[in-house]
């Protein structure tokens, strides 16, 4: 599915390399998780494979079923079936979530050559997702993510999720600024969402988020490269010693 | 001394190359007296307060500049398929061919060209005397001109509710048009009017409309200027608002090398609401200048300002509004929004809001920004798999809701955002990344 060659990344600003190599591999339907301390490069990997300006790849490849990402636009990329949670999503006042969702699933259709979905049968299919996700018909009609709370704004991320059908799913820190009701609300909006043919990329500073959407395999990163990878018991190592011991493990 | 003289020899090249109209009845008097207000100020220039962002170099010229005529079949006219009284004037003069039978329940529509010569007449009351009240405390030198120059127009009485929205329609023919309207609209206590103008007009228009909307009677005007990239045209909305009646004002200007739009409003009467709303859209040699002033002069008025501007490719945006409370209006409720939107760095928004306030229990509120396109929303579109310009339209779209919302009429609502969708999709390929 996924398939990173030592990518290489830095800051077109700042001239600041942030990903010094990085490799990875997901294979159809499965899960994983990468952890790390802050600063180690876990965003800028999700920002880099969505395509958002401001970073330079110097080296390396990032493929989906074979397709090279990094050269595609970010709505090309989205076409190819990535989708990225954000970690911040972004509130855009005057434009309705219902027309954004409705836009950005018909976009896909259409890039896709497929026909686009009809405004009835759009409604059906937005009303039926977002009640699994506890998403009221207000939230819907109110502007993208204005005034929703963290929790709000997180399910309003599956809900697209969910509208948009991707196949590999990168999910950036969408524990953060959750409570546990609402981490378990969001967590049960992913695993509905698995299946054979989608994969998830778990991003994640905590182990907790990952006793909900359990991981098939869990890589640590740091200082810009994954540097070590293992199984679920990886995170609980995590929980219980922190970073320190596998840092000073690598060296 | 030499100011003096340029000023004095600018408006006499300005006034030889008008044609005089005919001297009879009551409009030469208000036409007699226009002049000599025109004469006391002289034409407007660079220096003046209210001239300092726009030059008017243009519009003082004796001749109209060529403008050749601009096809806009490549899509529906304007308020098509509304029902509506059809009012048209070709380069400014009326057409009674092209026009609908002027005969229309609760209102009386005459025009200006034929009603003059009479010795008293309604619009006497009218016509010039909203525009010399608004000639202080800002010179309006070009509403001046107007009234002392005008050829046509209309003069409408509304008595009670209009059937259907008046819709005036101003058709460019000749290159070098220079087209003169004024237009007097007088409402009974309680009467209802929509009044729609849309249409290129001429080479060079000047237009000026006064207003006068009695107790408790509404106006709605929803206008559309565009698409004509040539138009070289100054308006002026003049109105008076008695105790709880209400004026809605709508402009959509798309294109234009020079556009200045005035308003002054009087709101005279208590609990007077008035709305004055703006989207301009322009793309490289374009300059839109909004200059309103709104006076509170009653109590509990309300009066809303939202003007809105997407300029790109070194597109010019000008916004003078003001607001003015009198020691007399209390309980004033006023807000003013003047936003643009610039898609590049070569485009410019000039601003100038003031308040003016010497009653003490008073809400007004303002606010004035100019800003690009939010990237991190543009990336958030596009990482849901909506294209760039797409995801830009749907942004600029938003950016534009609030002066649209103004609109009360949802159906002409949903054709002016689709024409804006149409305008940012051609001129989108322009923008580019």
């Amino acid at each position: 599915m996924l398939k990173i060659n030592n990518l290489h990344v830095k800051l077109e600003a700042e001239d600041k390399v942030i990903l010094r190599g990085v490799d990875l591999k997901i294979g159809p339907g499965e899960v994983h998780a990468i952890m790390g301390p802050n600063g180690s490069g876990k965003s800028t990997l999700s920002y880099v494979l969505s395509g958002r300006d401001g970073y330079e790849v110097t080296a390396g490849s990032a493929t989906l079923d074979g397709q090279e990402l990094l050269e595609m636009e970010p709505e090309a990329r989205a076409a190819a079936g990535l989708f990225l949670a954000f970690q911040y999503p972004v509130e855009i006042p005057g434009v309705g979530n219902m027309t954004f969702l409705r836009t950005a699933v018909n976009a896909q259709k259409k890039s896709r050559g497929e026909a686009e979905l009809s405004a009835g049968d759009f409604l059906k299919l937005v009303r039926e997702k977002a009640k699994t996700l506890k998403i009221d018909a207000e939230m819907l009609k109110r502007p993208v993510n204005v005034g929703f709370s963290g929790g709000e704004k997180k399910r309003n991320e599956i809900l697209q999720m969910a509208m948009l059908e991707p196949r590999m799913c990168i999910l950036d820190e969408t524990d953060s600024g959750l409570d546990v009701d609402a981490m378990k609300l969001v967590s049960e909006g992913v695993n509905a969402l698995r299946s054979a043919g989608r994969s998830f990329l778990v991003i994640t500073h905590y182990q907790r988020l990952l006793d909900h959407i359990k991981p098939d395999v869990v890589h640590i990163m740091a200082a810009g490269r994954i540097i070590k990878t293992g199984g679920p018991e990886l995170a609980l190592e995590v929980e219980a010693n922190g970073y320190a011991d596998i840092l000073s493990e690598v060296g | 001394m030499a100011l003096v003289k340029a000023r004095e020899d600018a408006l006499a090249a300005r006034l030889l190359a008008l044609a005089a109209p005919d001297a009879a009845g009551w409009l030469a008097t208000a036409r007699a007296g226009a002049l000599a207000r025109l004469q006391a100020m002289g034409l407007p220039a660079r220096r003046d307060e209210y001239w300092r962002y726009t030059d008017p170099a243009v519009l003082n010229a004796p001749d109209a500049p060529v403008a050749a005529r601009f096809d806009a079949s490549d899509e529906s006219a304007p308020f098509d398929g509304m029902d509506r009284l059809r009012i048209v004037f070709v380069d400014g003069v009326f057409d009674a061919d092209a026009s609908d039978d002027l005969t229309l329940a609760g209102v009386r529509i005459e025009r200006l060209a034929t009603s003059g010569t009479a010795d008293i007449h309604w619009a006497q009351s009218l016509y010039g005397v909203l525009e010399s009240n608004g000639q202080m405390p800002v010179a309006r030198p070009f509403a001046a001109l107007n009234s002392a120059f005008a050829t046509d127009g209309v003069l409408v009485h509304v008595t009670g509710k209009t059937a259907k929205p008046i819709s005036l329609i101003y058709v460019h023919e000749s290159d070098t048009s220079d087209a003169i309207l004024h237009h007097c609209i007088k409402l009974d206590p309680g009467a209802e009017l929509t009044l729609l103008e849309n249409g290129p007009a001429a080479a060079r228009f000047c237009k000026v409309m006064e207003v006068d909307v009695a107790e408790g009677a509404s106006f709605h005007h929803v206008r559309l200027q565009g698409r004509d990239h040539a138009r070289h045209a100054v308006t002026h909305l003049f109105a008076r608002l008695a105790a709880r009646a209400e004026l809605r004002s709508f402009t959509l200007t798309a294109n234009g090398r020079l556009t200045r739009n005035e308003a002054v409003i009087d709101l005279a009467g208590a609990e007077a609401r008035a709305h004055l709303a703006g989207a301009a859209v322009g793309d490289g040699d374009f300059h839109h200048d909004d200059t309103v002033f709104v006076t509170h002069a009653a109590q509990a008025c309300e009066s809303r300002q939202v003007f809105k501007k997407v300029l790109m490719n070194g597109a010019v945006g000008v916004f003078q509004g003001k607001i003015l409370v009198k020691q007399s209006a209390q309980k004033t409720d006023g807000y003013q929004i003047s936003q643009s939107l610039l898609l590049d760095e070569d485009s410019q928004f000039l601003a100038k809001p003031e308040l003016e306030i010497y009653a003490d229990d008073v809400k007004c509120s303002h606010g004035s920004t100019s800003g690009a396109i939010d990237e991190t929303a543009l990336f958030y579109l596009q990482s849901r798999g909506v294209p760039r310009a797409a995801a830009q339209g749907l942004l600029v779209l938003a950016f534009l809701a609030e002066a649209i919302q103004e609109i009360a009429d949802d159906t002409i609502a949903d054709d002016i955002r689709d024409r804006l969708e149409r305008w940012l999709n051609r001129h989108a390929a322009k923008a580019g990344k």
